[in-house]
């Protein structure tokens, strides 16, 4: 490994650190405030770090990692995503009276497993950085079983119980998905002989072969798994109702979003989709999830329920940039993608802030503000949030002045432009009834004559979090409005993908 | 740039009369109406250049005010505002008629007013920007921009229910606008395989248009991307069913603007999208949306006689007058739309009147439904000459405005299809009976016990006072209006504008 090699791994090496001093300070010198703070710093530095890697780019480093353009976007995405979630966490913790330093910690080391995701060049490096994640996120989500120990009111053990739920149900199936990935990979290596994402294109195969197939479907599976695309979107509701707010948070943004890339950076360097079957498969599985998580998002009650549906629903709209990938627009099906991503990760951390934000009642401490019924009359008593959360509705409804349109608007084309007319038709058919709830969620807003036992009104609104939720809010707003510096940015560091590839299959031949 | 100032004007009138309301719940309804005052005086100041442009038209210089600047470069956008005569006449309209419904809203909205008056200007500035915005995206942009207060106005300032019509009425546009955006994308998409480069500029879509680029076969479902989104706002059989809800439920400044403008919309959508970019297209689906027409008026009429609560009698009868204006375009000849173009003006005056009335009789009575009412003209005179005065404009009295637009529809669609004219016909039957039957159920009949209706007070006679000389004045003397559209309404002065290189 040479300096530039070094240099291009910095943000890596400075949150691994990182992730050692916030341990070392969760050991010895044990305070919320302190760990939080490192954690707060490490994710700084790292993000200081990504200029000082864009320099090097795009550069191989070890066999296992590329840093590239697309990479480091994703990067700076997640690391952005993580700051915001750890830092709004701070004081949901804060009246949560349990061992809460460790949970930093975890964060950190879910961050570096996303990372080492979008990173990726290789299977082995793919598997390390997705157990990183899944390992940290299991503990995560169970982490509110221990508020049992301090309450003695059933239903606040119910919210406990529900972690632990939440935990063991994403450990169980994670494992399962990790499991089928790995067979996939170990029979695509059996027909290739190559690990390395660019050594396994379907073209080099020379005709179809039952043992790729095999391979490609396990592998899908596995990664439908943790994208929670049906038919293999189960987990995702309880895990999201069940987990902590802010463990929510992360596997709504950072987990997914470090997938797909993975993802994106496999099916490119692949040509998996090239094959007819895949793409038959990755096209049922996306109109399935656009449809099925819309309609089962219709009658929920719970916010973060809903949410997860409506995630599902999203990530089977993204499936529309990532199927018209196979075309020969493939710059502008990725360029779509990375959009549809970004803008549908700041819309979740707005949404799901505010819903932390509402979870920080020091007499209620145990019990989150999830629940439809407790925003009813929201906007008469907080309007900025409420004004928050019914961008953040609208901007995952997809309509204009918000992210969200931009990035359906980029589906859109992207999608007319691959002809992909049954996956648009789809879409709108899901955006339909995906209207139905968000505008029940903006109603019940605004809502007038609120029940009484709204608990939001003792929530204390801290001024960091507060910060966080409006200027990603008003990013919201303003890329909606303006969108041309966020895709300009965009288009420059995703082009490196396609010439990224190119760099990969010049390293086999040396 | 005028036009990009009566935006930015509204739009700041807005956010001005929510942050008033901390000051004084008094306050936002002055500024609204203070700054559609000053959008009229505006307006009244580009009526010059109107009336020159006329002749303008005629040599093929239509398009002024002009008002260009780039806004997404990635994908060819721009903010592209200008006006002809018919994007004029439809401000006049918006503008007017948002000034009403101000006046409609002065006393019966007491909650929260500031945010009420926030949405209204919201509404008018995305009207405002629906009838002058040249870039295909922008246009769609404001079209659903102006969806959301409109959501807003109805969910919360509503009756009963509220939560349902709003809800309905926002899936119903906005699905149907997903589908003329996915009309405008492959547009965009095929022309810019044309020509290499990604533009929604409306003017080098004519351009397109005019040379035929596009194939026949794609353009008719590109045509009925654009039908739908537009029938939908008319609205049109069988897409009409989320109005009676979202009329019924508005409150009343909320009727007003949804009668009088938003439905215009889709019927100014139709004449200046559909008609120029498809001629092909929508020559051959007239057949098709003429019938839908045709059915409109009838269908509408029927089901208004049947109603027994007074806005839905309305909002039905909308549906049976927005009939005609679907047949004419259509139809297509210069004189069906004119007549089309009149018949907008005319229902958004009468409908604006008639609903302001109606929200009236809910204000003091509490009740829309005709079982309870009965007799009233006794009690308030002046109430019932007003409802008398518009239920005769409903029904097309000759003099009155909406006559002279029925008439012309008739008249210029007869060549085009004698069969469904003479039918349509028909719906000038059907209206005396249910317009009559308003007046008769409300303001005739015994008169109940303990019932009696407080008359029109000095803000509400000035507000009919305006209407009523308003389609008197277009009843009368509808040259001065026809004469002004006339060169706008021939698709070819379009295309004439760019090659005398208007538009750079």
């Amino acid at each position: 490994m040479n300096a530039d090699q070094l240099f291009a791994l910095l943000p890596v090496i400075a949150l691994a650190s990182g992730v050692v001093v916030v341990m070392l300070i969760a050991a010895f010198a044990r305070t919320h405030a302190g760990v939080s703070r490192m954690t707060a710093i490490t994710l700084l530095i790292t993000l200081a770090c990504l200029p000082l890697a864009a320099k090097q780019i795009p550069i191989s480093v070890t066999p296992l990692l590329i840093v590239d353009g697309f990479g480091l976007l994703f990067s700076g995405v997640i690391l952005i995503a993580a700051l915001s979630i750890s830092l709004m966490s701070y004081p949901y913790w804060q009246v949560r009276n349990i061992e809460r330093e460790e949970f930093y910690l975890l964060l950190l080391i879910a961050t570096l497993g996303a990372i080492v995701l979008v990173l990726a060049k290789h299977m082995v490096s793919f598997i390390l950085g997705l157990e990183m994640l899944g390992i940290a996120l299991f503990a995560m989500a169970a982490y509110n079983t221990r508020l049992k120990n301090q309450v003695t009111f059933a239903d606040r053990q119910e919210q406990s119980d529900r972690s632990l739920e939440a935990g063991l149900k994403y450990l169980v199936l994670s494992a399962l998905a990790s499991a089928l990935l790995l067979f996939g990979m170990a029979l695509i290596y059996l027909e290739t002989g190559h690990l390395g994402f660019a050594h396994t294109p379907f073209s080099a195969l020379g005709g179809p072969s039952l043992i790729f197939y095999g391979g490609s479907a396990l592998m899908l599976a596995g990664i439908a798994f943790k994208l929670s695309l049906f038919p293999f979107h189960l987990w995702t509701p309880d895990v999201y109702e069940g987990a902590p707010a802010p463990v929510t948070s992360f596997v709504a943004t950072i987990s997914k979003g470090a997938i797909f890339a993975v993802t994106l950076r496999y099916f490119v360097a692949s040509e998996s989709l090239a094959n007819p079957a895949v793409f038959t498969a990755v096209s049922f599985v996306a109109a399935a999830s656009m449809l099925a998580g819309n309609w089962l998002a219709l009658m929920q009650q719970d916010l973060k329920r809903l949410l997860a549906y409506s995630s599902i629903a999203h990530l089977g709209y993204l499936m529309i940039a990532f199927l018209a990938l196979q075309t020969q627009s493939t710059r502008f099906a990725i360029e779509a993608s990375a959009v549809y991503v970004i803008s549908y990760m700041v819309t979740s951390l707005v949404a799901f802030g505010i819903v932390i934000m509402l979870s920080n009642d020091e007499k209620n401490s145990t019990r989150e503000t999830s629940d439809i019924l407790q925003y009813h009359g929201l906007f008469w008593r907080h309007p900025a949030l409420a004004t928050a959360l019914t961008i953040a509705m609208l901007s995952l409804a997809g309509i204009p002045l918000t992210l969200g349109f931009v990035g359906k608007f980029y589906l859109l084309s992207a999608g007319a432009e691959a002809g992909l007319w049954w996956m648009i038709g789809a879409l709108i058919v899901g955006s339909a009834i995906g209207l139905f709830y968000y505008l029940r969620v903006i109603t019940a807003l605004f809502k007038t004559g609120a029940s009484k036992d709204s608990q939001w009104d003792s929530s204390p609104m801290y001024a960091t979090s507060t910060a966080i939720l409006a200027v990603l809010t008003v990013n919201v707003l303003v890329f909606g409005l303006f969108p041309q510096p966020l895709l300009e940015t965009v288009q420059i560091f995703t082009e490196s993908l396609s010439e990224g590839a190119h760099l990969m299959s010049q390293a086999t031949l040396r | 740039m005028i036009l990009a100032y009566l935006i930015v004007l509204l739009f700041s009138g807005g956010v001005l009369a929510w942050l008033a309301e901390f000051i004084n719940p008094k306050w936002p309804r002055w500024i609204a109406l203070l700054s559609l005052a000053i959008a009229l005086l505006i307006l009244a100041n580009m009526a010059p250049q109107f009336a020159i442009d006329t002749q303008a038209a005629r040599t093929g210089e239509a398009w002024d005010l002009i008002f260009i600047l780039p806004w997404i470069p990635r994908f060819g956008i721009e903010i592209i505002l200008a006006a002809d005569s018919l994007s004029y006449l439809m401000l006049l309209l918006s503008t007017g008629l948002g000034v009403i419904a101000v006046a409609a809203a002065w006393d019966e909205i007491r909650q929260r007013t500031g945010f009420f008056y926030f949405n209204l200007m919201w509404v008018l500035a995305g009207v405002i920007g629906i009838f002058t915005a040249m870039d295909m995206f922008l246009f769609f942009f404001f079209w659903e921009v102006m969806l959301i207060p409109m959501y807003f106005i109805i969910a919360i300032w509503g009756h009963e229910n509220r939560s349902y019509a709003a809800i309905k009425f926002f899936i119903f546009t906005q699905v149907s606008g997903l589908l003329m955006l996915l009309a405008i994308i492959v547009m965009a998409i095929l022309l810019a395989q044309n020509s290499g480069k990604i533009s929604f500029n409306y003017f080098e879509w004519l351009q397109a248009a005019e040379q035929g680029v596009i194939d026949p076969k794609l353009s008719g479902y590109l045509m009925l991307g654009f039908f739908i989104a537009f029938a939908v706002k008319l609205p049109s059989f069988p897409f009409h069913t989320w109005l009676p809800d979202a009329h019924t439920q508005a409150p009343t400044a909320g009727s007003v603007i949804l009668a009088g403008i938003l439905l215009k919309t889709g019927a100014y959508g139709l004449l200046r999208f559909v008609l120029p970019l498809f001629p092909e297209a929508s020559q051959a689906f007239a057949p098709v949306a003429m019938t839908l027409g045709v059915i409109s008026i009838l269908y509408g009429a029927s089901l208004a006689f049947a109603q027994q609560d007074v806005k839905r009698l309305i909002a039905y009868s909308s549906i049976s007058h927005m009939g005609f204006v679907t047949l004419a375009i259509f139809a297509g000849t210069t004189v069906a739309l004119q007549g089309a173009v009149m018949t907008m003006l005319a229902h958004g005056l009468s409908s604006a009147a008639l609903f302001a009335m109606a929200g009236a009789i809910q204000h003091r009575l509490h009740t829309r439904q005709f079982n309870d009412m009965g007799g009233l003209w006794q009690s308030a005179p002046r109430f019932g000459a007003c409802m008398l005065f518009f239920c005769l404009a409903a029904l097309g009295l000759p003099g009155l405005a909406n006559f002279v637009g029925e008439f012309l529809v008739l008249i210029g669609s007869f060549d085009a299809s004698p069969v469904l004219v003479s039918i349509a016909a028909l719906g000038m039957i059907a209206a005396p009976v249910y317009a009559l039957m308003v007046m008769q159920k409300i303001f005739h009949g015994p008169q109940r016990e303990g019932l009696s209706l407080p008359d029109l007070n000095a803000r509400e006679s000035s507000m009919m006072a305006l209407l009523i000389a308003l389609t008197l004045y277009l009843g009368f003397f509808p040259q001065d209006v026809l004469s002004l559209m006339e060169p706008m309404l021939n698709p070819t002065n379009q295309v004439a504008a760019i090659a005398t290189g208007v538009v750079q």
